[in-house]
């Protein structure tokens, strides 16, 4: 029995260490790889990801819905964020007087998260809610209707075209280390994106809420026994999820400048494919699998696969599902009998 | 009335057990009744009024495409449940079979019949293909790898330009021959409406066929507990394959006509949205039921094709500024959309539930019993 | 074949065992039925009782000790396991090879095809190895064992080897009818394929008419004659329960897994269980496991009853033995006192 603990010990300690090397032994590769423009693109890429990924991955765990709208979440995001920044902020370009800037960005940032969220949760209560005890393919099925709903609605509003989304960080800020051109706007897209998920990492970790939702995802007739509203922690990870799909749509207009209705089908599916990566229910994996799958699809377009990026990502998923369900870190494990 | 009813009441409880004796012969009843009817019918003012008759038998040869898509789909959804959301690209293997041996592009032109066979084999090799590695997944996560599967298959006839035509697809495909007697054309609906009605009869004998059979009845119990199934001597992987194969294989035989019928394919005509209106009908017309995801699958295509089509019409002749820009056909997506969220909230056995119910969508039925 | 010419032991299973994480649920248990018993099992809860019908019906692999019908050794641990994927590697080997060998020695745009090709045909040659390892038929199994591989039984396979089981908590097809539900138990002995069924071919319709009336048979045995066509779902509690053994019935077992077939009875229903029992052992030669807590129907029909507790076997004999066995006294009264408390 000791030598067993004495082993899991071990065992932890191993993969603590093994995963930071691991990852900037990857980081190194891809950047000898990729060269520099094209790993700062991915890190980019892969923060959006990551930050969709959280929601999948948080609903996922407590409730084992595929959330198959959220995608279209993010999706809309992006259009909340045009709307807040033209009649709400009154921009509609870069902006390059600094403390306007960082007060518009605040509010972008906060308003859309917290208009995300509001959605995010109210499609939960609508649509989910009734389903909590019908089979699981009965919701799933339910999250599919309300992402072709979402995208309707959208196009109805805004049409099927490509939008322009005003980019008020200024695009041509950068300077220069050694022989690249670095624009801040990665740099803030990544360190925006990072700081959420260390901020929702020490949510999870550290509150009382945040402990409810652990201890729902673990086991949710033990936890209700044990005094947590269910509900209201289900109700909570969709707020969380949805208000990061939020950010991660007001990052989206910012670095690409552009949207359209059908934007969040491929993303949602590849933020999916990562949540399922990282080991879907495992909010560290998620965003470990989001950029994973950015230096996946960005290395494909750098060899010349791009049309092919989709079907990589898509015959990833396939592989993974099928040899290790439980992704990279995951240790959610399927029910039997 | 009621009296009138209550005479023909032993002259229908004797037809009803004769036909549940003869069912094969009930269905062929049936289809040609409803062969008959459809065109009368769109005789009728309302409907006459819409658009010229052949045009709507067009119309009904297209929906039965859509109706035997979710007759297919329903053996893996409602017989075996198993949720594929990737249905689309073996009714895609099947057009491009056909499309590739029949059309100028190759110059290679294979008659129609035999290949209406191959592309059902094709798209059963390919079901067991998908099925293989997948089947073993939790429902949910089967429904997202068929999803991606569904994804894949379109990229790759996208970017295989060498066979596929790339993105403008594959064109003047030949149309079906009897030989000797009759040349299928695009200006003439009747032929292929006739040829469709054929089909419809032989897949849903087909599937009534093995709905009733040990294969059928395994596919029942695999779907209601897995666990018992494999206790009661069920192979459950090799029967959740037979379903994912004879789904597959409807795909594919509908693909094919599919091909011959539009005398092109192209990628974009398999993308998801063609998959989720197979499973949009599955649902409205109830999971399990063939003649209900067929009328469903009916419904739904006439909803999106006749009604809103009309819908454009109207209100450009009212002349209301703001709906006047808007076209109405973008919106049968929106359709679908709302036919899952009602259906799963407020109906989930679907209009025409199946006789033998789904425990899949029992527990959210409440008391019903 | 007659009962004489047959293995006398119809199970035999040795040093099982099996653990859940840390939890043993079975310890080390042997265990042996002759032809023609009605053996039982009792123990308290959570003994590890269903856990080792689990493992005998091939629901469970063992973690130690393996599992023999009818002299067949059927179920032990997997061994090997981690090199079964590397059979389905062999075909990619090909399949590098042929890429590699159109891409950089014929090269450029003339080795397109071939190369597709190949792709194509390891693919098949993957799924295929695939295929194999899922559905696993009897002669993979042994091909696999030649390469150090072994995989234990699954369910369905037990069934075709002559075991069929009961569930503690009734697992019926609840949508389907009385007699689809024994049709399905049947399911092994039935052979029709896709064409037969499509050209419903003679044989096919022969073979579902004989079912059907083998069907009705078992449904009159088990004293539900006129319930073919009710649900299942819609039976009373007790029917359930008899249903479930008719379905059981069906796969024309050897040996019978009853889990607490009586469990929920009234006096009066649970007199006609025992009673069906019996009969299930004199009238079809079948050999019967069962699990139950309910002593009179233990101490009533049992040749041998053989005590689990916390996973071990405790005590083994006759009824009359086991009744005074101070050990099981203490296993059932030492827990009934202490969770007293
Ligand atoms: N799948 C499983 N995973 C983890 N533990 C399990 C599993 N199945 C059974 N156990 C544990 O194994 C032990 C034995 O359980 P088992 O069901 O075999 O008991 P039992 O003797 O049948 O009890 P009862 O009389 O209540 O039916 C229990 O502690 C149970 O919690
Ligand atoms: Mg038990």
């Amino acid at each position: 029995m000791a030598a067993a603990t004495g082993a899991v010990r071990t065992e932890r300690v191993r993969s603590q260490l093994f995963l930071p090397a691991a990852i900037t032994g990857f980081l190194a590769l891809m950047l000898g790889i990729l060269g520099f423009d094209q790993f700062l693109n991915a890190m980019t890429l892969g923060a959006i990801y990551a930050l969709i990924a959280l929601g999948y991955t948080m609903v996922y765990g407590i409730i084992e819905l595929i959330n198959f709208a959220h995608g279209d979440v993010f999706m809309v995001a992006t259009f909340v964020s045009i709307g807040v920044s033209t009649t709400i902020l009154g921009q509609s370009g870069a902006i390059t007087d600094i403390p306007t800037l960082v007060v518009s960005l605040v509010l972008l940032f906060l308003i859309t998260i917290v208009v995300m969220a509001l959605v995010g949760a109210l499609i939960e209560r609508l649509a989910y809610k009734p389903l909590r005890q019908a089979p699981k393919l009965a919701p799933l099925i339910t999250a599919i209707g309300v992402s072709f709903i979402l995208q309707n609605i959208i196009q109805f509003f805004v049409g099927p075209y490509i939008t322009n989304v005003p980019q008020l960080f200024p695009t041509q800020w950068v300077f220069t280390l050694g022989e690249s051109r670095v624009p801040f706007l990665n740099l803030f897209v990544i360190g925006s994106a990072i700081t959420l998920m260390l901020v929702l990492q020490l949510f999870i970790a550290r509150t009382k809420t945040g402990r409810a939702m652990r201890t729902t995802a673990m086991d949710r007739d033990a936890s209700s026994l044990m005094g947590v509203d269910i509900n209201r922690t289900i109700m909570i990870t969709f707020l969380i999820g949805s208000g990061l799909a939020g950010a991660a749509g007001v990052i989206h207009g910012l670095y690409y400048g552009n949207t359209t209705f059908t934007l969040g089908f491929q993303s949602g599916l590849k933020a999916f494919t990562a949540a399922v990566l990282g080991g879907i229910g495992n909010t560290a994996g998620a965003a470990l699998g989001g950029f994973l799958i950015a230096f996946i699809e960005v290395a494909a377009a750098a060899f010349g696969f791009g049309r092919w990026g989709s079907a990589i990502v898509f015959s990833l998923l396939v592989i993974i599902l099928v040899f290790r369900p439980t992704g990279l870190l995951g240790s959610h494990t399927g029910d039997r009998a | 009335m009621s009296a009138l009813i209550a005479r023909f009441a032993p002259w229908r409880a004797r037809s009803n057990a004769y036909f549940a004796q003869h069912r094969s012969l009930g269905v062929l009843v049936a289809v040609v009744a409803i062969g008959v009817l459809l065109p009368l019918l769109s005789r009728i003012p309302p409907f006459g009024d819409l658009q010229s008759m052949n045009a709507w038998v067009n119309a009904f040869t297209i929906a039965g495409i859509y109706a035997l898509l979710a007759v297919g789909l329903n053996v893996v959804i409602g017989f075996a449940g198993l949720l594929d959301l990737g249905y689309a690209a073996f009714f895609a293997l099947g057009g491009y079979t056909y499309a590739i041996v029949a059309s100028p592009f190759f110059d290679i032109h294979l008659p129609f019949w035999p290949m209406l066979i191959v592309g059902a084999l094709i798209g059963a090799m390919f079901g067991i293909f998908l099925g293989a590695p997948t089947l073993r997944l939790r429902g949910d996560y089967l429904a997202i790898v068929t999803l991606g599967f569904g994804e894949i298959v379109p990229i790759v006839l996208l970017n295989s330009d060498p066979f596929t035509g790339g993105t403008n697809g594959l064109g003047g495909v030949d149309k079906p021959v009897i030989p000797g007697i009759l040349e299928f054309t695009l200006i003439n609906p009747w032929p292929f409406y006739v040829l469709m009605m054929a089909m419809i009869a032989l897949i849903m004998i087909v599937v009534f066929r093995l709905q009733d059979s040990r294969i059928g009845r395994a596919w029942d119990a695999v779907r209601e507990d897995e666990l018992a199934a494999e206790s009661s001597g069920v192979n459950t992987v090799i029967s959740k394959l037979q379903a994912f194969a004879v789904g597959a294989a409807i795909a594919g035989f509908v693909g094919v006509f599919n091909a011959a019928k539009l005398t092109i394919v192209a990628p974009d005509q398999f993308k998801f949205v063609v998959s989720i209106s197979a499973v949009a009908a599955v649902v409205l017309g109830g999971m399990g039921n063939p003649v209900g995801v067929a009328a469903g699958a009916f419904v739904i295509y006439l909803v999106q094709s006749i009604f809103l089509k009309q819908l454009n019409t109207l209100v450009d002749n009212f002349n209301i500024p703001v709906l006047k820009e808007v076209d109405f056909l973008e919106f049968q997506y929106v359709l679908y959309g709302i036919v899952l969220v009602l259906m799963m909230l407020r109906r989930p056995q679907g209009i025409f539930p199946a006789k033998r119910r789904m425990r899949l969508f029992k527990d959210s039925e409440g008391a019903g019993k | 074949m007659s009962r004489e010419s047959r293995s006398n032991l119809v199970l035999k299973a040795s040093a099982v065992t099996r653990r859940f994480g840390g939890l043993v649920a079975v310890n080390k248990v042997d265990f042996e039925i002759p032809r023609g018993m009605i053996a039982a099992i009792i123990g308290p809860n959570g003994a590890g009782k269903t856990t080792l019908f689990n493992v005998i019906a091939g629901i469970y692999a063992p973690t130690e000790g393996y599992v023999e019908l009818n002299g067949k050794r059927l179920i032990s641990p997997p061994t090997g396991a981690s090199r079964e994927p590397l059979l389905l590697l062999a075909p990619i080997v090909p399949m590098v090879g042929a890429v590699a060998y159109f891409l950089f020695v014929v090269g450029g745009t003339e080795g397109f095809y071939e190369g597709v090709l190949s792709v194509v045909v390891a693919m098949l040659g993957f799924v295929t190895a695939l295929l194999l390892t899922i559905v696993r038929p009897l002669w993979y199994v042994r091909l696999i064992k030649r390469f150090g591989i072994t995989r234990p039984a699954r369910p369905n396979d037990m069934v075709e080897a002559g075991l069929a089981r009961t569930f503690q908590n009734i697992r019926l097809y609840k949508t389907m009818t009385a007699l689809e539900n024994i049709l399905v138990g049947g399911h092994v002995h039935l052979r029709s394929g896709f064409l037969g069924t499509i050209f419903q071919s003679r044989s096919t319709r022969a073979e579902e008419a004989k079912a059907e009336r083998e069907a009705r048979d078992l449904l009159a045995f088990v004293g539900l004659a006129g319930e073919e066509n009710t649900l299942a779902s819609a039976l009373p509690y007790g029917k359930q329960r008899l249903l479930e053994i008719a379905r059981a019935l069906a796969g024309r077992p050897e040996l019978l897994l009853l889990d607490e077939p009586a469990a929920g009875m009234n006096p009066k229903e649970t007199a006609e269980m025992t009673a069906l029992i019996r009969r299930i052992r004199d009238e079809r030669d079948i050999t019967i496991l069962l699990i139950e807590h309910d002593m009179r129907v233990v101490m009533g029909i049992s040749d041998r009853i053989t005590v689990l507790d916390h996973g071990e076997k405790i005590a083994e004999g006759l009824p009359a033995e086991i009744r005074s066995n101070p050990q099981v006294i203490e296993a059932y009264l030492g827990r009934g006192a202490a969770s007293g408390h």
